[in-house]
């Protein structure tokens, strides 16, 4: 077992200040307090209660196993600092960076405490690292899933930005696709472009693939899936934004589009669909 | 023919398809490849990369930026150490898929780059290598 001994927490208590002062020389030298996203007072609030924490869990629990509930405040602490960390944008190193500055202070305080007894000094060193190793991971994994979460949180948003169905007549809807293709994504554009043809009882829809760098044979498949859908709810659909170099590949790869209408750009297609409607546009004046 | 430069790519997962296809991209423009030989080799590119995640079960992409009598060009080769493809010449017939797809992925690779060789045998793995020039 490799608690810290009473002699230890005693020294860290009474040579708080002193450990704090140094602790804070040791983060300014690696740049880590001098951060504008953070400021100084919160900046020593913090490394006063993990200090404060570090001697109140150290005096009940045992320092090699963090995952017990005396370490609770202490986890609890870490996995706000580092969460609130990951969202201010800091990395990841930085951030155990917090934790593994205070080894140094820590280890010349244990060196002038057991200057007499050799084997003393190498057991608390011991488990002194161990205890800020087992807590700078916990502080790690809690950030990395503090990211995870922001990361998932943007997939999501992007999931919905990217699938504006737009009116652009009456009876004309038009969805304007944007990036990658994959099968999720596609899966929640036709989704919302069906919804759509239903609730405004639209008879044409205009999928504009401009914003597409590549098509092929899956993107080609998910296109082909989504205009017999439109088609099989009594309405027609036009693909819009056929560059060139998109229409020479089609070609190569073999794909067959015959039965669906395509038109190099958005204009061509909104003209041709206001024909079809029944509409003329002529110059006033 | 020489290499000028070469690396290596990992295509395990769906989204790696997504990476090698901005990876080929870039390379192709490096090459100094026209618009449209871009599009192309990166939408066989994307093809093959997806038949190694699909149905090799992951692999990798070798790039090579090559030059021959000077000529620029981009080669890629897809690996991978899945099951294989048991019979080569009805894998590479218009319309034939052990899988979903339409049929037309190593077809229309092979008609979208000016170079295309593919070796597999079951239980061997696959590897597709294509060239596109200047």
């Amino acid at each position: 077992m490799s608690a810290l001994s009473q002699r230890t927490i005693e020294a860290i208590r009474k040579n708080e200040s002193q450990l704090l002062a140094s602790w804070s020389a040791t983060l300014d030298a690696s740049g880590a307090s001098r951060d504008s996203r953070i400021s100084h007072g919160e900046f020593e609030g913090q490394t006063r209660e993990f200090l404060r924490l570090l001697v109140a869990g150290s005096s009940t629990g045992d320092a090699a196993s963090i995952a017990s509930n005396e370490w609770s405040e202490t986890r609890g602490f870490l996995e706000k600092l580092s969460r609130s960390r990951a969202l201010q944008g800091f990395d990841s190193a930085n951030t155990a960076n917090f934790i593994f500055s205070l080894k140094r202070p820590l280890f010349d305080l244990l060196q002038q405490v057991y200057a007499d007894n050799a084997a003393e000094l190498a057991a608390q060193t011991w488990a002194i690292s161990e205890l800020l190793d087992g807590l700078g991971m916990h502080t790690i994994k809690t950030y990395q899933k503090s990211r995870e979460e922001v990361i998932n949180r943007q997939q999501e948003e992007l999931l919905e930005l990217s699938t504006p169905v737009v009116k652009l007549w009456e009876g004309v809807l038009a969805l304007p696709m944007i990036g990658t293709l994959d099968s999720q994504r596609t899966q929640v554009v036709m989704e919302s472009l069906l919804q759509r043809i239903v609730e405004t009882g639209a008879e044409i829809a205009i999928i504009d693939i401009t914003g597409v760098p590549t098509v092929d044979t899956l993107v080609a498949q998910h296109l082909l899936k989504t205009v017999t859908a439109i088609r099989l709810m009594g309405a027609d659909a036009i693909i819009s934004g056929v560059r060139p170099q998109i229409a020479q590949t089609i070609v190569h790869l073999g794909l067959d589009l015959q039965g669906i209408v395509t038109k190099a750009n958005l204009a061509d297609a909104l003209s041709l669909a206001l024909k079809r409607s029944g509409f003329h546009v002529s110059k006033g004046g | 023919m020489s290499a000028v430069r070469s690396g290596t790519q990992a295509v395990r997962v769906e989204q790696d398809v997504v990476l090698a296809r901005q990876a080929a991209r870039k390379l192709a423009v490096e090459a100094g490849l026209r618009l449209v030989d871009q599009t192309k080799l990166v939408t066989a590119a994307s093809e093959l990369a997806r038949n190694t995640v699909i149905y090799g079960g992951g692999g990798d992409m070798d790039w090579a930026l090559v030059e021959e009598g000077g000529k620029k060009g981009l080669r890629l080769v897809f690996r991978d150490n899945g099951p294989g493809i048991p019979d080569v010449k009805l894998a590479m017939t218009d319309g034939w898929t052990s899988g979903n797809g339409l049929g037309l992925g190593l077809t229309g690779a092979r008609r979208l780059v000016d170079e295309f060789s593919i070796e597999s045998a079951p239980g061997a793995g696959t590897r597709v290598t294509i060239c596109k020039w200047t």
